[in-house]
């Protein structure tokens, strides 16, 4: 409980002309912890994620991470040279659509691969076993390492870009719908994978979804947005179980099943 | 101290907005005690607050008011106004709870989904599993089923389950929501011993049992919130 937040965000707010995108938010992430942002489309989850990710510069606040030297680094402030930096080698962000996250007409292993030299890994054999490996984890068949992405099913897309994001060892992921647009055995099986290597590596993770099943499985606490504010927050069972908002009682009964 | 949980005064209604803001008062100022070791099993009709106790205690509900001080170690923790990760710490160390429902991963056998809490709680991947498969084996799940995962198991099979994994970490409050309304005979008497030698290892139960043979064969004392609400 002595641990020290890893992300720390105040009074966040980015409007596109007269709409406001997102307004007034503030949260803390704790290593090893997921959180949920969960709303209708519109809602400004998207936003928000793209703002703690340093892809979009919001007009107030501040987004904070903690450096491996503990100290809490503005991501916005900082030079484009370091925020790529930390992106690459801290931070990895899985994006709704594979085509975003991964490079189709690079193989399947240079696609992973290219994050660790990134990184730094100059040693190809070391490279190769560490690609081997990870498309192994994310249940791929390590024989197609020099197929390209292009001919992978969206599942195994979706799994690659996984493989491509973890590999660096970030301690913070950010996920956009991660199993939107997939079928429902393949996204039991990323859900898994997701929620035990979470567990696994410790890494703390933000999952922007519109799936309340998804977010009762692998979240610990939740956020619900409503036109660009965070209308209720709680652990993940509580805002699900005993929603107290008009907004929250009406999305948690709006589930089919 | 030696009570394990000590509620004061909790208040938990729930305001329907669907419904034009109709407001359900459940439970108003309860006040209870638990000692250590004791078994207290709550009844009352259908409606009277005997699942939202447990809910509040465990953290999932959010009273109104009160407090719901909770012992975990040498310290206390009151739930209603803990954070969620002062809650997610009690819930791993201190609180096993047992729902009227299984709900889990997909995909994942029933072994692991066993084995989870106890992993949580500091246990090793050996100690785990030879717990879970202790209790998978008392609780007659047949052995061929545990690398299977539960979606297709029978409604008492996925129960027993559940029950598993609510005594596996061996935590020292346990909070058992109708733990054998699906069960037959036999592993209702599973359970009963199960609970026995919780209490011998000094854990306290708090517990919602329809059942008469096993209210009568757990409980050290029954708090009847009818007559609670009347007075």
């Amino acid at each position: 409980m002595t641990e020290l937040p890893l992300l720390r965000v105040t009074g966040l707010a980015k409007s596109f002309g007269r709409i406001r995108a997102c307004h007034g938010v503030s949260l803390e992430l704790y290593p090893g912890e997921v959180l949920g942002i969960v709303g209708e489309s519109g809602s400004g989850k998207t936003t928000l994620l793209r703002c703690l990710s340093g892809e979009l510069a919001p007009e107030q606040g501040t987004v904070e991470f903690r450096n491996t030297d503990g100290a809490l680094e503005d991501i916005h402030r900082m030079s484009e040279a370091r925020r790529r930096f930390l992106q690459r080698t801290q931070w990895g962000i899985v994006h709704q659509n594979p085509h975003d996250g991964l490079r189709m007409r690079v193989s399947a292993g240079g696609n992973v691969g290219e994050r660790l030299m990134a990184a730094g890994e100059r040693h190809y054999g070391r490279i190769r076993a560490e690609a081997v490996a990870w498309l192994d984890r994310v249940e791929l068949d390590p024989a197609r390492i020099d197929d390209l992405p292009l001919l992978f099913s969206g599942g195994m897309q979706q799994r690659l870009q996984i493989a491509r994001i973890l590999v660096s060892r970030p301690r913070l992921v950010f996920l956009d719908e991660p199993t939107g647009g997939l079928d429902v055995s393949v996204q039991a099986r990323i859900l898994d994978m997701l929620r035990r290597l979470a567990r696994d590596l410790g890494l703390a993770a933000v999952i922007v979804t519109h799936d309340l099943g998804v977010a009762r499985l692998l979240t610990d606490r939740l956020m619900v947005m409503r036109r660009g504010e965070v209308v209720e927050e709680g652990l993940t069972d509580q805002v699900l179980d005993d929603p107290h908002g008009p907004y929250t009682q009406l999305l948690v009964s709006s589930v089919i099943a | 101290m030696s009570a394990a949980i000590e509620i004061e005064g909790l208040e938990k209604s729930f305001t329907l907005h669907l419904r034009g803001g109709a407001r359900l008062g459940v439970l108003r100022g309860l006040s209870l005690s638990v000692e250590a070791g004791e078994c207290l099993v709550l009844q009352g009709a259908s409606g009277a607050g005997k699942s939202t106790i447990l809910r509040c205690i465990y953290g999932n509900y959010r009273p109104d008011g009160g407090r719901i001080l909770v012992r975990n170690g040498a310290g206390t923790v009151d739930v209603a106004a803990a954070s969620p990760r002062e809650i997610l710490t009690l819930r791993r160390m201190a609180l096993g709870y047992v729902s009227q429902f299984l709900r889990v991963v997909p995909r994942v056998d029933a072994i692991s989904l066993v084995m989870e809490p106890a992993l949580e709680r500091g246990a090793t991947q050996a100690e785990a599993r030879e717990r879970a498969a202790a209790l998978l084996f008392r609780l007659n799940i047949p052995a061929r089923l545990w690398d299977l995962p539960p979606a297709t198991f029978s409604g008492g099979e996925q129960q027993r389950i559940n029950i598993a994994r609510g005594l596996v970490a061996e935590q020292p409050i346990l909070l058992l929501d109708e733990p054998t309304a699906s069960l037959d005979a036999e592993n209702r008497a599973a359970v009963i011993e199960l609970l026995r030698e919780a209490r011998g290892r000094g854990a306290t139960v708090i517990g919602v049992f329809h059942d008469r043979e096993v209210r009568d064969a757990v409980a050290t004392r029954t708090l009847d919130l009818a007559a609670e609400r009347a007075a």
